[in-house]
């Protein structure tokens, strides 16, 4: 754990990162505390109201308090981002480990699945999944994390098979330690350091992709402070009432800059020679 | 042997390269002879290459401080401008580089990259151009010479490389080839091959050699002249028969008894290691390594002086005069 | 040759499972296209009538397999909403501009975030070299349908330097129709030239680093031969595997674009038609993207072996 750290701080660009990442996450965990406002609280008398005092950062459409919304925000990307990486995660994990270590035609097949999965972009599988299973929090969870196993069961695969071949694992077995001891001690811990930067630097994309979808309407539904889905509904009022696309917005921005930059930090920590995958 | 005509080929006078704090190169002063082979010797980071790459231009302020004086037939290369020095590159001083492999640009064919310097140097139209291409390398023994133009360097195998780097650094028939751990790379019997190919092709043109290498057989059956260095200083310098076969230095007497001979029962090394950048003695830079150190050495620094048929810099060698009449000559610059 | 043909191979069998999700994906779907069809009245005779007609009584395997005879044959079926065939829709309609708007981004792309990349890597560690690497990743981890909402507002509304909505195909009217394609091309381009400048930095300070590098120079060469000739031609293989790796990254970008802008390519096709529920547009468009994105990425496999010759025949 030190020298994980003492790697990442080395990067000025990660450190900033962090820094940003971590106000947000900070944003998400106390936003109950911090709002004034619930957030799908309408009171249509106050409806497009710029800042002022009572509303920091104004009012929407609906007089829903925009500082509040972006607060909860917030909490809803970073929970939907965590969420979805880690599920796909599991997913390829589970995948990954099985082709490694099973090999022959189980390998086979599962990689040929895995890319016939890669082989959509992700943002239509993601589409495609949110047709399939229809909208709101849990089903773009679901449909994003889908659409991330393929490329964590790909690295995971190859990393199984790199540690696999390696003398340190031919010397346990030839000492009698049972096999599912070396995977879990020996084989999972090697896996698993360049499988967390992977996640890392997905999890901004995760973010991006869910309020794409709820931007365009088919992610998360109304009235969830969803900062996509904000975006959209103050796209009609850009001109009168640009706070309520804007601040989400730069909200938005901002935390996939911190994320971007924390992600190519610990890429650089880690492996400096690969250029993402 | 030839001697210079008006002078030495090359002359350095208390050259200096200092990088950061740090004199990398310390006040050497050596000179070379048209038509002769000096060999550079020394262990690693001597400062062996620095001084090949700084001889050819590579290594040159900002990324590094340059002092004294370094001449090239006739031309001062210390402070050179860029435009000046890159009409000698290629053209009038040639590099042959260590791991040819690495050298040669992976994605451009071998004749393409033989061409550039008799393009830019030579002015030679492409027709021109392919057929002294085609003459080079068969010069140093490239079969086939025609077909291989359009092959790309990973086709080829390490031995054919270093023989188109080779090609390469003669391709404009330069006054000065230097050659930098050219052999170390390949395997032993290529070695010999290619260190013969690099020898008779600086014999048959007349221009002089500098080899940088760290093994003294190879040197002693090569070159002309040696120059030892020890972490950037210059400590013996002469004809090779007389520094490898008589050596005076402390530093090139270990050098030799470290030298394993076929029937020799045990080895020698060199006590200690070359001292960090930041540990470097004021003095004579081996003085904590060597045997016969005195307090002077590690407070002030030995001058180069003329102790019978060669130079030294050491306060144990006493300055004798050449015992020898004028008629064999001496390659060695005077302090 | 016969590395090809393997690859080839493969790429075949990919798609034919890639058809197979997709063809399981409509059955998923909620909805009955039969009741959709009939409308609210409709007697079981009916209903059993036109489930034949359009062979749905059948096994799912013969269904699929009729699915995909008709699908490579072009007949995609018929649209609810436009009342259009769907393969004229996506393929002769919307692909084109998609198309049109990516080449058009790609190209802006191409033509800023090299020479910034360049000049980053040359001047590394100055002023020029901290300015582009901070605005290439500002760029690339923008959001795109926020900042085409941004530019819209500041060059369409507020100084009128834009069109801020219609579109004018470019194969009708060239100018006038690149003129419509400028802002969406621009905002997509935004992620693309981030990506390429950081990718054209780091590529070349490594290149610059081999010794190869060095030895050109030891020939004489000058750097600006050096630079824009030897490190560059090897900085093509990087470049081209980023290009060819992000090219899902386009994509979303484009889609974005496409529904922010409303620009009728796919992205906009496929997102409308998951809001009227009409999912035979939406597995076309599934199905033709995966089809698209396959074929680009075996081209740009293709291309590494022209760019290094190390990759070539053995």
């Amino acid at each position: 754990m030190k020298s994980f750290w003492k790697a990442v701080s080395l990067q000025r660009n990660a450190m900033f990162g962090l820094a940003i990442v971590g106000i947000f996450i900070l944003m998400a965990v106390f936003a109950p505390v911090l709002a004034p406002y619930n957030p799908t609280e309408q009171n249509l008398e106050f409806a497009l109201q710029g800042p002022s005092g009572e509303h920091w950062l104004g009012t929407d459409s609906f007089g829903q308090d925009v500082y509040s919304r972006m607060l909860y925000g917030a909490r809803l990307a970073l929970g939907i981002g965590f969420a979805s990486v880690a599920l796909g995660l599991l997913g390829g994990l589970i995948i990954g480990l099985l082709a490694g270590l099973l090999g022959g035609r189980v390998e086979w097949a599962l990689m040929r699945l895995v890319d016939a999965i890669l082989a959509f972009p992700e943002i239509i599988l993601a589409i495609a999944f949110v047709a399939v299973l229809g909208m709101g929090t849990d089903k773009v969870v679901y449909a994003l994390a889908i659409s991330f196993v393929g490329p964590f069961a790909r690295i995971v695969r190859s990393d199984v098979l790199q540690v696999k071949a390696r003398p340190f694992i031919e010397a346990a077995r030839l000492m009698g330690v049972p096999p599912f001891r070396i995977i879990v001690r020996h084989l999972l811990p090697n896996v698993l350091s360049s499988l967390m930067v992977q996640a890392g630097i997905r999890i901004s994309t995760a973010i991006l992709l869910e309020s794409g979808l709820s931007f365009f309407g088919i992610g998360v539904v109304p009235p969830t402070p969803d900062w996509g889905l904000i975006i959209a509904e103050g796209r009609g009022f850009i001109t009168m009432a640009p706070w309520i696309s804007g601040f989400p917005g730069v909200a938005l921005a901002l935390l996939l800059i911190g994320l971007t930059l924390l992600g190519d930090g610990l890429r650089d920590a880690f492996d400096p020679r690969s250029g993402g995958h | 042997m030839l001697t210079g005509q008006s002078g030495p080929l090359l002359a350095l006078q208390d050259f200096t390269l200092r990088r950061g704090a740090h004199a990398v190169l310390d006040a050497v002063t050596l000179t070379l002879d048209s038509g002769r082979t000096l060999g550079l010797l020394g262990e690693s980071g001597a400062g062996k290459s620095t001084l090949a790459m700084a001889l050819i231009g590579l290594l040159r302020p900002p990324e590094v401080e340059l002092f004294g004086s370094m001449v090239f037939a006739g031309t001062e290369l210390v402070g050179l401008p860029e435009t000046q020095y890159r009409a000698l590159r290629g053209n009038r001083i040639g590099l042959v580089f260590q791991d040819a492999t690495a050298s040669l640009d992976p994605c451009f064919t071998v004749g393409q990259q033989i061409c550039e310097p008799l393009k830019r140097h030579l002015g030679l139209g492409p027709r021109e151009a392919t057929a002294r291409a085609i003459e080079l390398l068969t010069q140093v023994g490239i079969p086939d010479a025609r077909s291989r133009l359009n092959a790309y360097p990973h086709q080829l195998s390490g031995g054919m490389q270093q023989r188109v780097m080779i090609s390469i650094a003669l391709a404009c028939r330069p006054q000065l080839l230097i050659a930098d751990e050219a052999t170390s790379a390949l395997d032993v019997t290529i070695q010999a091959q290619i260190m013969e190919l690099i020898l008779q092709q600086v014999r048959a043109s007349g221009s002089s050699a500098i080899f940088v290498l760290h093994d003294l057989a190879l040197a002693s059956q090569v070159c002309d002249d040696i120059a030892v260095l020890y972490a950037g200083q210059l400590v013996e310098a002469g004809p090779a028969t007389a520094v490898l076969g008589a050596p005076k230095h402390p530093y090139t007497i270990g050098l030799r008894s470290c030298v394993v001979e076929l029937d020799s029962e045990h080895l020698n090394p060199l006590v200690g290691s070359v001292p960090s950048l930041n540990e470097m003695p004021d003095g004579c830079h081996f003085c904590t390594r060597c045997p016969d150190a005195i307090p002077r050495c590690s407070k002030e620094r030995p001058p180069l002086i003329t102790h019978q048929d060669r130079q030294v810099a050491c306060w144990l060698v006493p300055e004798l005069p050449t015992s020898a009449p004028a008629s064999a000559p001496v390659s060695v610059g005077a302090s | 040759m016969n590395d090809a043909l393997i690859k080839l191979l493969q790429t075949l069998l990919v798609l034919l499972i890639v058809s197979v999700v997709a063809f399981f994906f409509l059955k998923m779907a909620p909805g009955d296209p039969v009741m959709l069809l009939l409308g609210s009245e409709y007697s079981p005779q009916a209903y059993a009538r036109l489930m034949h007609e359009l062979g749905l009584d059948q096994p799912v395997t013969v269904q699929y397999l009729h699915w995909l005879g008709r699908f490579v044959q072009g007949d995609w079926g018929i649209s609810y909403v436009t009342r259009d065939n769907i393969f004229k829709q996506a393929v002769l309609q919307a692909l084109p501009v998609t198309l049109s708007l990516a080449t058009l981004s790609l190209l802006m792309a191409l033509a800023l975030g090299i020479p910034a990349g360049l000049l980053a890597a040359l001047f590394r560690g100055r002023w020029v070299d901290g300015l582009v690497s901070s605005l290439s990743v500002l760029g690339s981890a923008f959001p795109s349908f926020y900042l085409g909402i941004i530019l819209i507002w500041v060059f369409g509304v507020e100084l009128g330097w834009f069109p801020t909505m219609g579109f004018v195909r470019p194969w009708d009217d060239f100018w006038d129709g690149l003129y419509h394609l400028g802002l969406p091309a621009i905002t997509l381009a935004v992620y693309y030239t981030g990506l390429i400048a950081i990718t054209t930095r780091s590529s070349l300070i490594e290149v610059l680093n081999q010794p190869f590098i060095a030895a050109v120079r030891a020939r004489g060469e000058p750097m600006v031969r050096v630079v824009g000739v030897h490190a560059m031609r090897n900085v093509m293989m990087p470049l081209v595997t980023v290009i060819g790796l992000q090219l899902g990254g386009l994509l979303r970008g484009a889609v974005m674009t496409e529904v922010v802008f409303a620009v009728p390519g796919l992205g906009q096709m496929i997102t409308t038609a998951v809001l009227s529920r009409e999912y035979g547009v939406v597995q076309a468009g599934v199905m033709l993207t995966a089809l698209f994105f396959v074929a680009v990425n075996l081209v740009v496999d293709q291309t590494y072996r022209f760019l290094d010759p190390r990759l070539r025949a053995r």
